[in-house]
């Protein structure tokens, strides 16, 4: 049976992630909370916006409403990474050698690990931010469409439109397919061999998570009474296929989805703080933790998947261990 | 969302008061913000403004936005919505407890239209935030120009709950009552405040509760009734009586006739008033459904009470474009007329075939 340690804090979970192994929770006032030995914390912002772990899962990058870019690493170092002035730092993206991308207004930015910046400045608001898994190249989510660049040279970005806003912003771990959150109630994806379009709609509320399951066959999505769950398998991914609908629930909708760093398995978080896991083969599922007194807005598996971190926007955190 | 909606509003968690301030550069916006953010009225405000500029005091919360205009997929421009206010509204939101309301202050050449509907049409800001009330301010000395030249600052007027005739002292009493009539004929909904250096009380600008149905016309009992001559307010009357401090004659619009052009006001914005008996419920949710359908985006706002036969309670509805709410508000007094009041204010309107189609669905 999964048992709950529950760690109850007071704010807006933006962000859960295992560093070194050791569970942290980053809340909207600022303050980092971990579970090292005890809880422990340090306050990072006056108000933090988005947060992500790094790729190596060693330290957390964090933006904040003070203008700061911020490295948090797992023992409680934070290092100021690049500071704005008076705008918010809106999205955070880890990318390869180090790289951290970060958004503000219509800028997004490329910190290298040498300490260069690079900046792009665009007509519209920059949204979200990821980098490819491959090479070294920035995508950025915007009104009609999104924007490659390649941050490392001086070549030309490439634009892949499609009217609409777009938000959130994800490669597929194979880098072959790029796929946005919408301001309407869809994703969208484009296959970037051939620029073809992929529309995902259908969902009753706006997509605001999104997660690759471990080998990248599947998507898992938020925004619905279940996680709908897209395949990816074929070389045109889900077009003309129906998504599998996890953890249907009657009287409530999925908020936050996370897949499993090894098996088909996503976690599913719900808007009345329930998890539960589910497997894509059969269907089964596990509760994790009941529902609590609100939202669940952040979900981490650790490296090994024996354990889940989650967050909600009560403030309500924890790890779920799943083997008990 | 291209369909018009008739949906009772929910009131689950508190939600925190918006109030959108427009006005052209120069107008007084500014110093009206510093206002709010200075005098003692015990509350604290967030605000969201294009350019720091001038307002403002360091421990203050002020998010600098830059105006982003998203239209959906779908090109209705109904839907379309203030990205920036989406993200730095939720963003706000995540940290309760700092603020008991929002101000958002546009640019001068800003389109009221997409600021508000974001409070209607995006789901999240919805849940968490509601709109309190559009307020204008105008310059006095320089409106004429400014409807001949723009479109925005005549759609700003259109849009508003409340509009501040500023810098009252720049201008001779003939031009103040010119440029007035000329806000009424565009607006006649509108509470007009005559102010110097936006001087007028906060309590006319925040906690207006306009777009709250169970309140808004509940300001204004006489609701439409401007365009009644003969309309007197009587020792009991709770007509909010606060330009009477400029205007010691009564309400110096009730001459006006609504659509009718004013000598300065080139009239592409005109407000249709409309006026029957009780309504067939049959006939009039199908027809206010395919009017905001289809002359929703030339239909700026609209408001209305609504009679309908055998049902105790007054129905209010309100719109903005193609979004439409209507609900139960109060009992019938005793002794008050049941009678249905519209107001469509916007563009290209037919007026003849507005009261035609209304007139039709009288019970």
């Amino acid at each position: 049976m999964p048992t709950v340690a529950p760690l109850d804090l007071d704010g807006h979970a933006i962000a859960v992630a295992w560093l070194n192994d050791i569970p942290h929770f980053a809340l909207a006032d600022g303050v980092v909370h971990r579970l090292d030995h005890g809880h422990k914390w340090v306050e990072v912002h006056d108000g933090l916006l988005a947060a992500c772990p790094d790729l190596a899962e060693t330290s957390l990058i964090t933006g904040g409403e003070d203008g700061k870019v911020m490295a948090l690493a797992a023992d409680g170092t934070a290092t100021q990474l690049a500071e704005i002035g008076r705008k918010w730092v809106t999205s955070v993206a880890a990318g390869p050698q180090g790289a951290v991308g970060f958004a503000s207004g219509r800028m997004a930015y490329v910190l290298f690990a040498d300490g260069r910046l690079r900046e792009f400045q665009h007509p519209r608001s920059a949204e979200g931010l990821a980098f490819a898994p491959k090479g070294m190249r920035l995508a950025v989510a915007r009104y009609n469409g999104a924007t490659l660049h390649f941050p490392a040279t001086e070549g030309k970005p490439v634009e892949l439109e499609w009217a609409g806003a777009h938000m959130g912003i994800s490669f597929s771990p194979d880098g072959k397919f790029l796929v946005t959150t919408m301001q309407e109630n869809a994703l969208h994806g484009w296959k970037l061999a051939d620029g073809k379009h992929m529309r995902m709609a259908g969902y009753p509320a706006k997509v605001k998570s999104f997660s690759w399951s471990a080998r990248g066959k599947w998507l898992a999505t938020s925004g619905a009474p279940a996680a709908i769950v897209w395949p990816f398998q074929a070389k045109d991914g889900p077009m003309g296929k129906a998504p599998l609908e996890l953890g249907t629930r009657g009287d409530t909708m999925v908020t936050q989805v996370c897949c499993h760093p090894a098996e088909d398995i996503a976690a599913i978080g719900y808007a009345d703080g329930m998890v539960l896991a589910a497997r894509f083969a059969d269907q089964k599922e596990v509760l994790l933790r009941r529902a609590g007194k609100g939202a669940i807005t952040a979900l981490a598996w650790d490296k090994e998947g024996r354990r889940l971190a989650f967050g909600a926007e009560t403030g309500e955190c924890g790890v779920v261990d799943i083997a008990g | 969302m291209s369909d018009a909606q008739t949906a009772p509003i929910a009131e689950t968690v508190p939600q925190i008061p918006v109030t959108v301030l427009t006005g052209y550069l120069g107008s007084g916006k500014t110093t009206l913000l510093n206002r709010i953010l200075t005098e003692d009225h015990g509350k604290r405000y967030a605000v969201i403004v294009n350019e720091f500029g001038e307002i403002g005091i360091d421990n203050d919360l002020i998010v600098e936005s830059d105006e982003e205009i998203y239209e959906m997929n779908n090109g209705c421009i109904c839907c379309t919505v203030r990205g920036d206010l989406v993200r730095v509204v939720e963003g706000l939101m995540r940290r309760p407890g700092r603020f008991d309301a929002i101000i958002v202050e546009t640019t001068g050449l800003a389109d009221p239209a997409p600021v508000a509907q974001t409070f209607f049409m995006d789901e999240d800001v919805r849940a968490k935030t509601k709109l309190d009330a559009v307020v204008a301010l105008v310059d006095a000395k320089h409106l004429p120009l400014r409807l001949k030249d723009s479109e925005e600052a005549e759609d700003q007027i259109a849009f508003a709950d409340v509009v501040i005739l500023n810098k009252t002292d720049l201008v001779t009493p003939e031009e103040l009552a010119a440029v007035e009539a000329t806000i009424r004929a565009i607006n006649p909904s509108a509470r007009i405040h005559r102010a110097e250096r936006a001087g007028v009380a906060l309590s006319d600008v925040l906690d207006r509760g306009a777009f709250d149905l169970a309140r808004a016309l509940d300001n204004d009992p006489h609701f439409l009734d401007h365009d009644h001559p003969d309309h007197v307010c009587g020792p009991d009357c709770d007509h909010d009586h606060d330009h009477h401090h400029h205007d010691h004659h009564g309400h110096d619009h009730h001459h006006h006739h609504h659509g009718e052009v004013s000598p300065i006001h080139d009239a592409g914005v005109k407000s249709i008033s409309l006026r029957g008996g009780e309504m067939d419920p049959k006939k009039f949710f199908p027809w206010i459904e395919k009017t905001t359908q289809m002359d929703g985006p030339n239909i700026l706002r609209l408001k209305g009470i609504v009679a309908f036969p055998d049902d105790p309670d007054r129905f209010v509805v309100q719109g903005i474009h193609m979004i439409l709410e209507g609900d139960h508000q109060r009992a019938w007094k005793a002794g008050e007329k049941r009678e249905t009041r519209l107001v469509f204010i916007g563009r290209e309107l037919d007026a003849e075939r507005l009261t035609r189609t209304f007139e039709a669905c009288q019970a």
